[in-house]
């Protein structure tokens, strides 16, 4: 299994670190002739949106990565990266736009509005949670899958294959939601055949 | 679960890295700087190649000024106060700033004592020439650390001099007997605690960008590839002769610092380069400001 990091701009090596801790091997993409190394998931990083949104469309990966993704390649975005998958987003420009739901970007205000809580993800139970100038899901389609709610706000979900948070696990020392991005990762791939 | 504001300000700097911070003087340069891809900018009043040109006294920015900035764009805004000025520190977090700069460009106002950053719920950046000034800024409470270069000359010798003082510096630490850390510790000036987190994870506690006379995308890749998480731009962008295409092309090259062939392209058609000037030239080293 071989995981791609968006690695234009952000904290991308700390889900490098985080997928070290899992024994999860990946590699970074900066441009395009890095598409041609084989992945099985991809993780869009915190950071900018703007930035990331502005250098995906100048390097050309915009398209092939959105394709790929449109096919049901495992993808995991964290904050940054939850607005890059949303459909709508308020206060910015949708990127992909590939999974049903609505960002509302800087929706807890400037940094004074940044926190550390604690939250249930999905069925894991409770788990330590960063946001960062966060977004939250203000709006989701049927068949969206709501795994974390924080002061009444969907701030995790799944749809198929795409997976969002809008905090950040990479900043803390807990895998849980990186295990379970791998697993749906490892869902997709074809059985081994036994011999 | 307590929020760690010191915690949290770090880590608002951890989503900052591999990024470009833009010096802009108006909500028109804010806007040009975030289509760019800018990760942040820094709101000013005059940008340092001008505050050099005009000398006297230079403040803290007119809050209206920096709220037309904040309003004009999405992505964290920053600006600047005086060297131990605490109160115009308490005015820009009355406004909300994302980040303060205590920054050697402006006046200093107190010559011996920098502000106690621990006081405050938003965060800092500070300048820095070598690995004691970073250490005793991130003692006061910085969560984040920049080269102090020469702002405002467009030469790019003295970032590139205080990036190598640092890191060789933390290489030194790293190679340190134990028992050679107190000692270590008192001949920077820095709590023994940090030196000894330099000691056993060979960085700094916080992320560490570049700034002071970047003025090229090939300036910007030379930080990088030197060990800088990220790069402040400040009078080489609007100083230059097409400041949309010079940003964008500098925001590129912090990606890809290591693809020289990128680096050509993104170097080539780019219009002039702020004229900039030696070191040797000017009159007051900014960086001899805060020690």
């Amino acid at each position: 299994m071989q995981i791609a990091i968006l690695a234009l701009q952000g904290a991308f090596q700390e889900h490098g670190a985080a997928l070290d801790a899992l024994d999860a091997s990946h590699f970074e993409i900066r441009q395009r002739k890095d598409l041609d190394r084989p992945f099985d998931g991809l993780i869009l990083p915190g950071g900018e949106s703007t930035v990331m949104r502005k250098l995906l469309l100048d390097l050309e990966l915009f398209h092939p990565l959105k394709v790929r993704i449109q096919e049901g390649l495992p993808v995991f975005g964290t904050c940054a990266g939850l607005i890059l998958l949303a459909r709508d987003v308020e206060g910015g420009a949708s990127c992909f736009g590939t999974m049903p739901i609505v960002a509302r970007r800087n929706a807890y205000g400037r940094q004074l509005g940044s926190f550390h809580t604690k939250g249930e993800f999905g069925t894991y139970g409770t788990i330590p949670m960063t946001f960062i100038r966060a977004p939250y899901i203000s709006d989701s389609d049927q068949g969206v899958e709501i795994l974390s709610t924080v002061n009444g706000k969907a701030v995790a979900a799944q749809f198929q294959n795409q997976l969002v948070t809008a905090f950040h696990p990479e900043l803390t020392k807990d895998c849980t939601v990186h295990a379970h991005f791998l697993q749906l990762v490892s869902n997709t791939l074809p059985q081994k055949a036994a011999c | 679960m307590e929020n760690n504001r010191y915690g949290l300000n770090k880590e608002l700097a951890q989503m900052l890295k591999g990024g470009v911070i833009m010096d802009v003087t108006s909500p028109e340069q804010a806007k040009i700087a975030e289509e760019a891809g800018a990760c942040a900018v820094m709101a000013l009043e005059r940008i340092p190649a001008d505050i050099r040109a005009a000398g006297g006294v230079s403040r803290m920015s007119d809050p209206n000024m920096i709220r037309g900035i904040q309003e004009a764009v999405s992505i964290p805004v920053m600006a600047k106060v005086r060297i131990g000025h605490f109160v115009e520190a308490q005015i820009l977090e009355a406004i909300e700033i994302d980040y303060i700069d205590e920054s050697e460009v402006l006046s200093p106002a107190d010559d011996v004592y920098h502000i106690d950053k621990t006081k405050f719920q938003v965060p800092f950046v500070c300048g820095a020439r070598d690995l004691g000034e970073a250490l005793r800024r991130i003692a006061e409470g910085a969560s984040m650390i920049r080269t102090k270069g020469e702002p405002g000359t467009g030469d790019v010798v003295q970032a590139v001099r205080h990036m190598r003082a640092m890191n060789s510096e933390i290489r030194r630490v790293v190679s340190m007997a134990e028992d050679e850390l107190f000692e270590a510790a008192k001949q920077l000036g820095v709590p023994y605690d940090l030196l000894c987190y330099v000691h056993e994870n060979g960085r700094l506690p916080v992320v560490n960008f570049a700034a002071g006379g970047v003025a090229t995308p090939a300036d910007a890749a030379l930080m990088m590839q030197l060990g800088a998480e990220g790069v402040f731009v400040g009078s080489g962008i609007f100083k230059s002769g097409n400041p949309r295409k010079r940003a964008a092309a500098i925001v590129k090259a912090v990606t890809n610092y290591h693809d020289a062939k990128m680096l050509a392209e993104l170097s080539a058609d780019l219009g002039e380069a702020m004229v900039g000037i030696n070191e040797q030239e000017i009159k007051i080293l900014m960086a001899e400001r805060g020690k």
